[in-house]
C-alpha cells in the first residue's frame, strides 16, 4: 500500500440523494488524509433497508453487487456509521453458506470503515480542516457507536477545532427513533423517542446538533424544524471539513 | 420413566446432533465437571483475607441494610440480644436455633426474656440463629438448614437475629460453599444467602423494608470463637 | 393468554398518550437503568464476568440432555419427584394433579414467568383452586386482573394511588397513602395465606446438575414463605435452566440483581435441594418440580439457541427505547421488550407477532447491556426474515419494499430515478429545505418535517465535476 491510499468512497444512498454536501465534506477530509479518492460505479445501496426488512434474497443480491465494485481498493470509507456497519459486520454473516463469497465479503469488510473512524485511527488525522464559532453537540448514532465503536474519534476532532465548544447532551448514545422504515412503520414510538432526543440536544444549549448518519440527522431536523426550534442540523463531515455553504439539514433558501 | 420424559430427551438430543463419537467426549466433559467442581473468575473483591476481608464484609453489610454488631466473645451474645431487642422497643420474646453456640448463651438464664427452642410461629416477632458463613463480597450471610436450625428462623419473625463466628468470614461466595461440601447431608435441605432485610420496590416510589422476610436484619460477629 | 402482539402499534399509541406509564418509565430509567450502570461500573471484573457466563450457558445447552438426567438423578436422590412437560397443557395438567393430590384448596405462589408462560393461575383458578401471588407486584396485578408488565416489576406501571385503591378494595378500609403502610398491610393478609397454604408454588432461576438443587432468588423473602410453610412444594421452570455446578450458579448470581436492578446480590438466594429430611423441623413434606419443554428444544438446534442463555434479569426491557416509550402491556403477552419481541414468536408463532421483532430500531442496547450477550437483534432479524417469507407484512410495506429492491438492482434505472426525485423535491423544496406534507409519506410528516433534497444526486455531481477520475 502506498502513503497515499486508494480510498472508495461508499457514498451511501440517502448522502447521494438528499445531501451531496456530505459526499463532498467526506472526499474533502481524505483527501486532506493523504488519500486518493474515487467513487466506484455502480453504487446503489448496501442493502440494510432489505436486510432489516428480512429480505435475505435482496440483501444478498445487492450485497454481490456491491462487493466486486470495492475490492479494488486499499479501504471503503462511508460517512455513516449505519452502511459502514453494514459492509464491515453484517456482509460476512450474508455467505455462511457460501465459502467463495464470503471470503469476498469479509475482505471487503476488513477495510470498510466509518469516516471520522478512519480519519482519526487509520489516518492519524488530529486537526481537521474546518473552522467553526460554535456551540455544538454530538448524538452518537447507534450503528457507529455499538458496531464499530464510534465515540471517542468524533469528538476529539471538534475539540480540536478551534472555536468550536462541544457540549454533551444526556443519554447521547440513546437511539434518536430513526431505524430505516421503523419510523414510518411505527411514527407513534419513533416520534416519542425523537421528541426525548432532541429536547435533549436543545437543553445543552447548543447551536449546532451534529451526528454521522444522515438517517439520523433527517429525523432529528424534521422534528426540530417542525417544532421551530432554533436547534440546526448537519452532518459531522460537513464541519470536519468546513464546508458549510449548504444550509443546515432541512433549511432552503429562505430557511 | 414418563412417556414426556423420553419426547423431551429425544428432541433435545435430536437437536444436538452428536455424532457418536462427539456423544463419548460429551459424557466424559460432564463427567468430569461434575466430579470435580471448579470456581470460575472470582472478581477481586472476593479474594480478600484476614481482617481486611472482615472489614469488607462489615462494610458491605451494613450497605444493604444489616445491622452489624461486633462482639469480642460468646459471652457477649447474651447482653448483646438484650441490647438490640431494648434498643428496637421490641418484646422480650424470642425464638431461637438449637445451635450449640447458642445453647452456651445462656439467654434462658435472662429472668425477662421469653425464649423458646424450635420452629418460629406467626407470633413470634424474633427469631435468634447461627450463619454458617459471611461472604465479603456482597455482605452476605450463608445459612443451612439442620434439625438444630429451623430455616424459617431467618424469613418468618418480623425481626432477624443471626449470629456469624467472625472467623466464618470469607471473601467469596465459592469459599463459603467450600465450607459446606462433603459435610455430612451435604448439601442442606436449603442453603439462604441472606443480604439485608427483605425489601420491595413494587409500591412507588420508595424501597420499602419487610415485605414478607424480616424488616430488621441483626448481625452479631462474634470473635474468639472456638 | 390470548397473544394481542398483532396490535402492538395501537396498544403502543395508547401507551404512549398515557402519562401513568410515561411517569413509570422514567422511574425504570432513573432506578434500574442507572443501577445497572453503577453496579457494572463498581465491579472491574463485570465484562469478563459476562464472557464466563457465556461460556456456563454455552456449555450447559450444548450437553444440555445430560445436565438434565445428572440433575434428575440427584433431585430424585434427596426425594425430589421429577415431571416433564412437553407443553403448557401438559404442565398445567401435572400442576392441577399435584394440588387435587395433596386436597389443596388455597395455593400461593412466588413470581414465576414459566407459570405465566402456560397461563397457570387462570387454570387453576378454573379449576376451583383459589391461586394467592405473594411476589408484592404480582400481588399487585392478581388484585387488578392484569398481567405482568415487566420481567422483574411486573407491576412497574402502576402508581401508588391506583395500589391503595386496590388495596382497599381487597382488605376493606380506608385507602393507604404511605408504601410503607401498603406494604405493611400486604404483609399481614399475605402472611395467613402462606400459614392456609396447601401447595406453594415457585419458579426456579437456576438448576444445578451436580446437586440437584433448584435456585431461586428473590428480594422479598416471598419463596421461602411460599416454598417453606406449605406442605407440598412445586417448582415449575424450563429445561434451559440447568447449569452444571454450584460455582457456575455464583458465576450467574454475579450477574443477575447488578444487570436487573444494580443491586450487587438480591437480598434471598435460595439453593433447595429436596424436601424435609426427617431429623428436621420444619420444610415441606414433599417437593416437586415440574420441567418444561413448550418448544425450548426446538430452539437448541438453530438460529435462536443463544436466545436459552437469557436469565430474565430484564436488563434488555430497562435499556430499550422502545419499550421505555411503550411500557409492557403493549407487547400482548407475557416476555415483553427485546427478550419478548425474540421470545413470543417462537411460543405463540410468528403468524401471531410478526410486529414484535418488527418494532426494533435495532439501536443495539439491549445487546449491549445483556449479561450473558444474546444478540437480540440478530435474532429479531431472524423473526423479520421468518415474517418475510411467510409475507406476513402488510401489502403496502411488501410493495414499496419490493419496488425499491427492483430498482436496486439495476443501477442504471436507479441512477435516473433517484436523480429525477432528487430534482423534483429539491426544485420544490429549494425555497424552504423541507416538506411539511408529502404524498405517501404521511408516517413521517405526521409529527416531522422532512428535509428537502439538495437538488442533484451525489453521483451526478461527481461525474460532472470529476468526470470519473480520482
Amino acid at each position: 500500500m502506498s502513503d497515499r491510499p486508494r480510498v472508495a468512497l461508499f457514498v451511501t444512498c440517502l448522502v447521494d440523494l438528499f445531501r451531496p454536501s456530505v459526499g463532498w465534506a467526506a472526499v474533502e477530509l481524505l483527501e486532506a488524509a493523504g488519500c486518493r479518492v474515487e467513487v466506484p460505479e455502480p453504487q446503489v445501496c448496501c442493502g440494510q433497508p432489505a436486510f432489516n426488512s428480512g429480505d435475505r434474497r435482496t440483501t444478498e443480491d445487492l450485497a454481490r453487487q456491491t462487493i466486486p465494485t470495492l475490492e479494488p481498493f486499499d479501504y471503503v470509507v462511508a460517512p455513516s456509521g449505519s452502511c459502514a456497519g453494514m459492509l464491515r459486520k453484517h456482509f460476512p454473516e450474508l455467505f455462511d453458506e457460501d465459502p467463495a463469497w464470503k471470503r469476498r465479503a469479509e475482505a471487503v469488510a476488513a477495510k470498510s470503515f466509518e469516516l471520522v473512524s478512519f480519519l482519526v485511527e487509520v489516518r492519524g488525522m488530529r486537526k481537521p480542516p474546518g473552522r467553526l464559532c460554535v456551540r455544538a453537540t454530538y448524538h452518537d448514532s447507534c450503528s457507529g457507536l455499538r458496531e464499530l465503536g464510534v465515540k471517542e474519534q468524533p469528538r476529539a476532532l471538534l475539540r480540536a477545532i478551534p472555536g468550536l465548544e462541544l457540549v454533551e447532551m444526556e443519554a447521547a448514545e440513546v437511539c434518536c427513533g430513526f431505524g430505516g422504515t421503523f419510523c414510518v412503520k411505527y411514527p407513534e414510538i419513533s416520534t416519542k423517542m425523537v421528541e426525548d432526543k432532541t429536547r435533549r440536544a436543545e437543553a445543552t444549549g447548543a447551536e449546532l446538533l451534529l451526528a454521522g448518519d444522515l438517517g439520523c440527522l433527517l429525523n432529528m431536523a424534521g422534528r426540530l424544524a417542525r417544532r421551530g426550534s432554533a436547534l440546526r442540523v448537519r452532518h459531522v463531515a460537513e464541519v470536519l471539513a468546513g464546508r458549510l455553504d449548504a444550509a443546515p439539514i432541512g433549511y432552503g433558501k429562505e430557511g | 420413566m414418563s412417556e414426556a420424559r423420553t419426547a423431551v430427551l429425544a428432541r433435545i438430543r435430536a437437536q444436538l446432533a452428536r455424532g457418536s463419537e462427539a456423544e463419548a467426549a460429551a459424557v466424559a466433559d460432564v463427567a468430569a465437571r461434575l466430579g470435580r467442581p471448579t470456581a470460575n473468575l472470582v472478581p477481586a473483591r472476593g479474594r480478600v483475607a484476614g481482617e481486611a476481608c472482615v472489614a469488607q464484609f462489615e462494610a458491605m453489610a451494613r450497605k444493604v441494610g444489616t445491622e452489624v454488631e461486633r462482639l469480642a466473645g460468646p459471652e457477649a451474645i447474651r447482653p448483646a440480644v438484650l441490647a438490640a431487642l431494648r434498643r428496637h422497643n421490641l418484646p422480650m420474646r424470642l425464638v431461637r436455633a438449637a445451635d450449640p453456640l447458642l445453647e452456651a448463651a445462656g439467654l434462658e438464664a435472662e429472668p425477662l426474656l421469653e425464649v423458646r427452642t424450635g420452629v418460629p410461629e406467626e407470633a413470634d416477632p424474633t427469631g435468634l440463629t447461627v450463619a454458617l458463613a459471611g461472604i465479603a463480597e456482597t455482605g452476605t450471610l450463608l445459612l443451612a438448614s439442620a434439625a438444630e436450625r429451623p430455616t424459617l428462623l431467618a424469613f418468618l419473625p418480623e425481626t432477624s437475629l443471626v449470629v456469624l463466628p467472625t472467623e466464618a468470614i470469607v471473601g467469596s461466595y465459592e469459599e463459603a460453599w467450600a465450607r459446606l461440601r462433603g459435610r455430612p447431608g451435604w448439601p442442606p435441605r436449603s442453603v439462604n444467602l441472606i443480604t439485608g432485610p427483605s425489601r420491595t420496590g413494587d409500591i412507588p416510589p420508595s424501597i420499602e423494608l419487610g415485605a414478607h422476610g424480616p424488616k430488621r436484619l441483626i448481625l452479631f460477629l462474634v470473635d474468639r470463637v472456638a | 393468554m390470548e397473544p394481542q402482539s398483532l396490535a402492538f402499534r395501537t396498544r403502543a399509541r395508547r401507551a404512549i398518550a398515557d402519562p401513568v406509564i410515561a411517569t413509570a418509565m422514567q422511574r425504570l430509567e432513573t432506578g434500574w437503568q442507572l443501577g445497572r450502570a453503577r453496579a457494572a461500573a463498581a465491579l472491574p471484573e463485570f465484562d469478563a464476568l459476562r464472557d464466563a457466563a457465556v461460556a456456563i450457558k454455552n456449555h450447559a445447552l450444548s450437553h444440555l440432555d445430560l445436565y438434565l438426567e445428572a440433575f434428575e438423578r440427584r433431585f430424585a436422590e434427596r426425594g425430589g419427584v421429577i415431571h416433564w412437560a412437553r407443553d403448557a397443557a401438559e404442565a398445567r395438567a401435572i400442576a392441577l394433579s399435584i394440588c387435587r393430590e395433596a386436597g389443596a384448596k388455597t395455593v400461593t405462589k412466588s413470581k414465576s414467568m414459566v407459570a405465566e408462560e402456560i397461563g397457570l393461575n387462570p387454570f387453576l383458578e378454573a379449576s376451583g383452586l383459589q391461586v394467592v401471588e405473594t411476589d408484592l407486584g404480582e400481588y399487585v396485578i392478581q388484585l387488578a386482573g392484569e398481567v405482568p408488565s415487566h420481567l422483574v416489576g411486573p407491576a412497574v406501571h402502576m402508581t401508588r394511588e391506583r395500589i391503595a385503591e386496590l388495596f382497599a378494595k381487597a382488605h376493606g378500609g380506608p385507602p393507604k397513602q404511605e408504601s410503607a403502610a401498603l406494604v405493611a398491610e400486604a404483609r399481614q393478609v399475605l402472611r395467613r395465606r402462606y400459614l392456609e397454604a396447601d401447595v406453594g408454588i415457585t419458579g426456579a432461576n437456576f438448576l444445578i446438575a451436580e446437586t440437584g438443587s433448584i435456585v431461586t432468588v428473590t428480594n422479598e423473602g416471598n419463596a421461602e414463605l411460599t416454598q417453606g410453610l406449605p406442605r407440598i412444594h412445586l417448582a415449575i421452570t424450563g429445561i434451559e435452566k440447568v447449569v452444571p455446578t454450584v460455582e457456575d450458579a455464583f458465576t450467574l448470581l454475579r450477574l443477575l440483581a447488578r444487570s436487573a436492578t444494580g443491586q450487587e446480590f438480591a437480598g434471598y438466594t435460595t439453593f433447595l435441594t429436596g424436601p424435609k429430611r426427617p431429623e428436621e423441623r420444619d420444610g415441606p413434606q414433599a417437593m416437586h418440580l415440574i420441567l418444561l419443554d413448550n418448544g425450548r428444544s426446538s430452539m437448541l438446534g438453530g438460529a435462536m439457541r443463544e436466545m436459552l442463555r437469557c436469565i430474565r434479569c430484564g436488563a434488555c426491557m430497562n435499556h430499550c427505547p422502545v419499550y421505555l416509550a411503550t411500557g409492557g402491556h403493549a407487547y400482548g403477552w407475557v416476555y415483553v421488550g427485546p427478550m419478548g419481541s425474540v421470545l413470543t414468536p417462537q411460543f405463540v408463532g410468528i403468524d401471531k407477532a410478526w410486529t414484535l421483532p418488527n418494532a426494533s430500531t435495532f439501536c443495539g442496547r439491549c445487546e449491549e447491556v445483556c449479561p450473558v450477550r444474546i444478540p437480540l437483534p440478530k435474532l429479531m432479524r431472524h423473526w423479520r426474515e421468518e415474517a418475510h417469507r411467510r409475507g406476513l407484512a402488510p401489502p403496502t410495506a411488501r410493495a414499496g419494499l419490493g419496488l425499491w429492491g427492483f430498482l436496486a438492482r439495476r443501477p442504471r434505472l436507479y441512477r435516473l430515478a433517484t436523480r429525477a426525485a432528487a430534482a423534483l423535491l429539491g426544485a420544490l423544496g429549494r425555497r424552504r429545505g423541507r416538506f411539511g406534507r408529502l404524498p405517501l409519506a404521511a408516517g413521517w410528516t405526521g409529527s416531522r418535517d422532512f428535509p428537502a433534497p439538495e437538488g442533484q444526486t451525489f453521483a451526478a455531481q461527481w461525474r460532472a465535476r470529476r468526470g470519473g477520475r480520482p
